[in-house]
């Protein structure tokens, strides 16, 4: 089993990191022709405009769609959900192309700029149900989206409430106050909706694997080849690869 | 821990001491969310906003682009905090803005304002010859520049989130990017070969602290992200500083001092998420226009930046 990991920006490295740990080879994607190799996509967290501006320099959008709509699993972090939404609002100036197929709406940079990034502690009930492990995952949310409203198909699997000092941000005319009400108690922060899965925290970012165990599930359930796969890939991993040195997870 | 009667221990976590609100791994974390990225110099809302387009991960809001200060000579300190509002509010990328070393008070400044990341940069003029800013104090991430390991570890031990080699900012000239990427890398191979018992005395002539020497030897990377800075103006220099080991690329005055600035920074940035592939190197690096003029360092007169700290 090969797991794309969309490589143009951000944190594809932590992504293969955390696979490579699941005894998952990971394969860096950064052209369309890539994608017919793997199963499944995971795109990373990152700069959305960026990677945006990447994918639409080699072309990437249409095999991207395609991939989505085949019903091949894929998982979007952070910039990652933003990709896979139907509706972002807080776009840079004449917005950003987006995958779609995820029926959402998500605003961009939602709890605003980097002094608003932080980390809590995650209800995550569907991951424990499927899982197991402690009754909470640690979220880090980095200059992070957040989930305004999702369509009935889709399934929620984490919020978390608003500080009540979140300075207000959105000062834009263009934003309107319904958004605002939603705005003051919890927001949706990931989602499934059949082979999609969203989050707008970076597990890739914490040594808890479940997220990413649980999206690999996603896969075997799509296809025959089942749970085996999982056993065959482990011997894959060629020992030619040269090793790679990647950054440390830090913990309290 | 005053009053309580609890003395806390130094060097319980390697790097992670820090305040509550803003945990060090945050701080990192934006940094990894910028891998594989271009981070660009911005004078005004409209080159910020040509920077966005072209893909850029952030940008880095200054007054003057390193070649004019250099050009101009004088005291550079940090922009015009009205300036950077501006920026900030043209794009919606991460926005960082220079503060120099050892003032922080303009740090404060920046973070008073919702900056992303602050540079404490040598490319200004230094405020502090012998202290950098204790950045453990701040919730905003830092990002600092260094030569050599033990300045990038002695940088992260005083809270630095991210670190950019020196190179020669303002120069258009790669030369010493490379030479600080080499000896930085260079110093990591070393170490990691190293006897454990061997670690105290590199530790010693390094100059940099024995606990993140070690983690540097266990992980064969610097712990934190980073980037390559000072003196990339081509895309060939950009994917030059990727096949080296760095994480990403800032580029100074390299796009808007050349002849095609949307154009150039465009192929920057491809060439840095496709930096193993000469294909699409060469592809993007055709018919630029002019570069940025370019300075010699063999130059006795040319002041070096990468000197004002250690």
């Amino acid at each position: 089993m090969v797991v794309g990991v969309l490589a143009l920006q951000g944190s594809f490295n932590e992504h293969i990191a955390v696979l490579r740990r699941l005894g998952v080879k990971g394969v860096e994607v950064r052209k369309p022709e890539q994608l017919q190799s793997v199963r499944a996509l995971i795109i990373p967290g990152g700069e959305s405009t960026t990677m945006a501006k990447l994918a639409e320099y080699h072309n990437l959008f249409p095999a991207l769609r395609e991939f989505v709509k085949m019903g091949n699993p894929v998982w979007g972090t952070c910039a990652g959900l933003i990709f896979l939404a139907d509706k972002a609002v807080g776009q840079k100036a004449g917005g950003q192309e987006l995958i779609g197929g995820l029926n959402c709406t998500v605003h961009r940079n939602f709890f605003g700029s980097q002094i608003q990034s932080f980390e809590t502690e995650l209800s995550v009930p569907e991951i424990v149900a499927k899982e197991g492990g402690p009754p909470s995952f640690r979220g880090v949310f980095i200059r992070a989206p957040g989930i305004l409203e999702v369509g009935p198909e889709v399934q929620v699997l984490a919020e978390v409430l608003l500080p009540s000092d979140r300075p207000a941000k959105r000062s834009a005319a263009s934003e309107n106050l319904e958004e605002e009400a939603v705005a003051e108690k919890k927001v949706i922060v990931a989602v499934k909706q059949g082979t999609l899965l969203a989050t707008a925290f970076h597990p890739e970012l914490t040594a808890d694997t479940r997220w990413h165990s649980y999206f690999l599930k996603m896969l075997d359930e799509d296809s025959q080849e089942a749970s085996s796969s999982m056993a065959l890939s482990s011997g894959n991993l060629s020992l030619s690869d040269p090793p790679k040195y990647e950054l440390p997870i830090i913990h309290y | 821990m005053a009053g309580t009667g609890v003395v806390t221990v130094y060097g319980n976590g390697a790097i992670a001491e820090t305040t509550k609100q803003s945990p060090f791994s945050v701080k990192v974390g934006l940094a990894q969310m910028l891998r594989g990225g271009v981070i660009m110099d911005v004078v005004n809302a409209e080159q910020a906003r040509i920077a966005e387009e072209a893909g850029a991960c952030a940008v880095m809001a200054l007054e003057r682009v390193p070649a004019d200060i250099r050009a101009q000579g004088g005291v550079a300190r940090m922009s015009d905090p009205q300036l950077i509002k501006e920026i900030k509010q043209a794009v919606t990328i991460p926005v960082m803005a220079k503060a120099r070393i050892g003032h922080f008070v303009e740090a404060q400044i920046l973070e008073s304002i919702g900056i992303d990341y602050v540079d404490e940069s040598e490319v200004l003029t230094v405020a502090d010859e012998d202290n950098h800013i204790n950045k453990h104090n701040f919730r905003i991430p830092f990002v600092c520049g260094c030569r050599n390991l033990g300045e990038a570890l002695r940088r992260i031990r005083e809270g630095a989130a991210m670190i950019r080699t020196k190179g020669e900012a303002g120069t258009g000239n790669v030369v010493e990017a490379v030479r600080h990427v080499r000896s930085v890398m260079g110093n990591i191979r070393v170490l990691r070969n190293m006897d454990d018992d061997e670690v105290f005395a590199f530790a010693k002539k390094i100059q940099a602290p024995y606990d993140l020497v070690m983690q540097t030897k266990q992980l064969g990377r610097l712990p934190v992200v980073q980037f390559a800075a000072g003196g990339v103006a081509t895309p060939a220099d950009a994917a030059l500083m990727m096949q080296l080991g760095c994480d990403g690329v800032f580029v100074g005055s390299g796009v808007f001092k050349s002849g095609d600035p949307a154009r150039r920074a465009r192929a920057i940035v491809q060439a840095v998420t496709h930096y193993n592939d000469a294909a699409v190197v060469a592809e993007v690096s055709c018919g630029l226009g002019e570069a940025m003029v370019g300075i010699n360092l063999n130059d006795e007169k040319v002041e070096r930046y990468a000197n004002r700290s250690e």
